[in-house]
C-alpha cells in the first residue's frame, strides 16, 4: 500500500486521479488505511512496520527453544508494552504539536503513590480520580507555565521533573505502598474483562482514541498545524495556545494513568517506577516515524514502536542478555531506525 | 456582464486614513475594487502601501474613515473578521505549513468536519483543492503532496487556489510573486489572471511595473501616504506612473 503512496507522490502525469479511484466505495478497513493512515504517512514510518515484523522472524527462529512463540510469553510482550504504548500514543501528539514533555516519567511514580494512599483511605472511587487529578493537576500547571506565562516546554517540563520526582520521594519516606483495593486492581491492570486483560484494554482504548483525534479529527490537523508552524496556524485561526495547552495536559494524564496501571499490575507503588519511561516512550514515538521537530507523526506507528521496543527487551532477556547488553541494543536499534527512516524520507 | 454604475464595489476604501503616534502614514484614501477587476496598487518604500493592506485585512484599525464590502459599512477588528467578509490575503511569504498536505492546507483552521468528533471530511476536501487547482491550471503531483516538496511556484498556487476557495468578494495580494523565479513568475500572474475571469475583485500590491501593466486594469499610486493618482492602466504609460511614484510630474 505505502506504494501506492509513493506513485500519487511522485507522478506528475497522473495527476489526482488515483484519489478519485479511492473515492469509489470500499470497506471499512479499506477507507481507514487508504484514507487516514497512509495518506498522513510519510515513507519513514513504514520502518518500524518492517522492523517489527524482521525483528518477529529473527526471534522466532533464533528463539524458537526459548519459549519465545509461546502464547504466554507473546501476551506478556503486549502487557509489557501496555503502558509505555500509552504514553507514546499521547506523546506523538505532544512531539507533533512541536512541544516535548520530559515529565512523563516522574509523573508515574507520583501518581502511582497517590493512587496507593489516597485507594487505602478512601477508597476506589476517590483513589482513582487523585490519580488522574494528579495527571491533570501536574498537566495543568505545565500547560500554564507554557502557554500563559511563555516558557519553552522544554524547560517547564525539565523544572516539572524535578519537582515532581521530589514530591514522589517526599511521598511515604520512599517507602513502597501496596495496593489492595479489589476494585482497582481489577480495573487497572490485574483484571480481566469479559477474558481480556483490562490493561490491555486500556491500551486499545488510548490507541483507537489517539488515532481517531490525530488521524481523523480536527484536532489532529490543528495540532500538526501548530507543531509545523506557530505562526501561520495562527494566521489563520487555529487557537494555537489552546492546542499547545491541550496536548501538556493529556500527556501528563496519560502518564498518570500509566502510574496507575503500574501499581494495579504489580499491586504496590514505590517512586522508583516508570525511572526509564521518559526514553523509551520518545523512542517508541521515533521508531515509529513521528517527527522529532513537529508537524508530522503517526500513532500506530507509535504503537508498533512500543511493542517493538517490549519484544526487543523480551526476545534479548530470552536470549540471555543482561541489562547493560540491553541497553546497547535498544540504542543502536534507535539509530538504525532513525537513519532508515531518514534516508526513506531524502529518496522520495 | 457590464457593471452597471449604480453597482456597489466589491471593496470600497473611504477616507481611510492612519496615525502611528504623531507620524501620519497613511492620510485620507479612497479606492474601489470591483468584481472582475484587477487593481494594482504602487508606491515607494514607506508610501502606505502595507498599511493600506494591512487595514483591508484587518490586521491593522484605521485611524478615520470607513470601509464598505459590496456597500455595505464593515468592521475589521482582527484578520478573521476581514476574512468573514469574504476578503482573502495572499503574502509574499506564502503562509502555508510546509510538513502539511495541500489539501490540508487549503482547508487549513476551517476544515470540512462532521460529527461527532469534528471527523475530517478528507476526500471532500481532497476533490475541493483538486477542483479549485485545475480550475487556475496550477498543477501539483497530488492533492496528498507535502508543501514542502513543492516548487515556489506550486507553493504560491496552492497559497492563491486557497485564497480563492475562500475569497467570495476580494483576494488581495502582497508582492505575491516576490519570492519567485522568473517562469515561476509568469505562471503566477497566468494564475491571477484567471481570477479576473472567475469574476474576482482582485487588489495587487507590487514592486513590479512591469508586472503591473500586464495584469491591472487600473492603478493607484500612493505616495507619502496619500494617493498620488489614479490611472486606467491601458490608458497610461509606465513612465508615467514612475512620475507619479516619485512625485517628479
Amino acid at each position: 500500500m505505502p506504494t501506492r503512496d509513493r506513485a500519487t507522490g511522485v507522478d506528475t502525469t497522473t495527476g489526482s486521479r488515483p484519489e478519485r479511484e479511492i473515492g469509489v466505495r470500499s470497506t471499512v478497513s479499506k477507507r481507514l488505511l487508504g484514507r487516514g493512515l497512509l495518506q498522513g504517512w510519510e515513507l519513514r514510518s513504514t520502518v518500524v512496520y518492517i522492523s517489527f515484523i524482521v525483528l518477529f522472524l529473527v526471534f522466532a527462529v533464533a528463539l524458537r527453544h526459548d519459549g519465545f512463540l509461546t502464547q504466554t510469553n507473546l501476551f506478556n510482550v503486549v502487557l509489557q508494552a501496555g503502558t509505555i504504548a500509552i504514553m507514546s500514543c499521547v506523546y506523538v501528539l505532544v512531539l507533533s504539536a512541536g512541544e516535548i514533555d520530559l515529565s512523563i516519567g516522574a509523573i508515574v511514580p507520583l501518581s502511582a503513590l497517590v493512587t496507593a494512599s489516597v485507594l487505602q483511605s478512601h477508597g476506589f472511587v476517590v483513589g482513582s480520580l487523585a490519580g488522574v487529578g494528579t495527571g491533570l493537576a501536574v498537566g495543568g500547571a505545565t500547560a500554564f507555565l507554557v502557554t500563559v506565562v511563555g516558557i519553552p516546554s522544554f524547560l517547564v517540563t525539565l523544572a516539572m521533573m524535578a519537582i515532581v520526582t521530589g514530591l514522589a520521594r517526599s511521598i511515604n519516606h520512599l517507602q513502597t505502598i501496596s495496593v489492595s483495593n479489589n476494585t482497582f486492581v481489577t480495573y487497572f491492570g490485574s483484571g480481566k474483562i469479559a477474558g481480556v486483560s483490562t490493561l490491555f484494554l486500556w491500551m486499545v482504548l488510548v490507541a483507537v482514541a489517539c488515532t481517531v483525534a490525530f488521524h481523523f479529527a480536527r484536532l489532529g490537523a490543528h495540532v500538526r498545524a501548530t507543531g509545523d508552524n506557530q505562526g501561520v496556524a495562527a494566521a489563520v485561526g487555529i487557537r494555537v495556545r489552546r492546542v499547545r495547552a491541550l496536548v501538556l495536559i493529556l500527556s501528563a494524564v496519560a502518564a498518570a494513568l500509566a502510574g496507575m496501571l503500574y501499581a494495579g499490575r504489580i499491586q504496590s507503588a514505590s517512586y522508583t517506577l516508570g525511572e526509564t519511561d521518559l526514553l523509551t516512550v520518545i523512542a517508541a514515538v521515533i521508531i515509529g516515524g513521528t517527527s522529532l521537530f513537529g508537524g508530522r507523526g503517526t500513532v500506530p506507528g507509535a504503537l508498533v514502536g512500543s511493542l517493538l521496543l517490549a519484544m526487543l527487551n523480551n526476545g534479548l532477556i530470552l536470549a540471555g542478555l543482561n541489562v547493560q547488553q540491553q541497553s546497547i541494543a535498544l540504542g543502536v536499534l534507535i539509530i538504525v531506525a532513525v537513519i532508515l527512516g531518514r534516508d526513506r524520507q531524502l529518496s522520495r | 456582464m457590464s457593471t452597471s454604475v449604480e453597482t456597489a464595489a466589491a471593496l470600497d476604501v473611504r477616507g481611510i486614513g492612519k496615525n502611528f503616534g504623531g507620524v501620519v502614514a497613511l492620510q485620507e484614501v479612497d479606492l474601489q475594487v470591483r468584481d472582475g477587476e484587477i487593481v494594482a496598487i504602487v508606491g515607494d518604500n514607506g508610501a502606505g502601501k502595507s498599511t493600506l493592506m494591512k487595514i483591508i485585512a484587518g490586521a491593522q484599525l484605521p485611524s478615520r474613515g470607513q470601509l464598505l464590502v459590496d456597500g455595505t459599512p464593515v468592521h475589521f477588528d482582527r484578520p478573521s473578521d476581514s476574512r468573514a467578509h469574504g476578503i482573502e490575503v495572499v503574502y509574499q511569504d506564502l503562509a502555508l505549513a510546509e510538513s502539511q498536505e495541500v489539501f490540508m492546507n487549503m482547508f487549513l483552521g476551517r476544515e470540512l468536519v462532521r460529527t461527532p468528533f469534528a471527523l475530517l471530511q478528507k476526500r471532500r476536501m481532497r476533490r475541493e483543492t483538486t477542483a479549485i487547482l485545475d480550475e487556475l491550471d496550477v498543477h501539483v503531483p497530488s492533492s496528498r503532496s507535502i508543501v514542502r516538496n513543492l516548487s515556489g511556484g506550486q507553493r504560491q498556487g496552492v497559497a492563491i487556489g486557497r485564497a480563492v476557495h475562500w475569497a467570495r468578494r476580494l483576494v488581495l495580494m502582497d508582492e505575491p510573486t516576490a519570492a519567485l523565479g522568473v517562469q515561476e513568475t509568469a505562471k503566477v500572474e497566468q494564475t491571477i489572471t484567471r481570477l479576473r475571469q472567475r469574476g474576482l475583485a482582485v487588489l495587487l500590491v507590487s514592486h513590479n511595473l512591469d508586472q503591473v501593466f500586464r495584469l491591472s486594469d487600473r492603478i493607484y499610486v500612493l505616495r507619502r501616504g496619500q494617493m498620488a493618482g489614479h490611472l486606467m492602466t491601458k490608458e497610461c504609460r509606465p513612465d508615467d506612473v514612475v512620475a507619479m511614484i516619485t512625485g517628479s510630474r
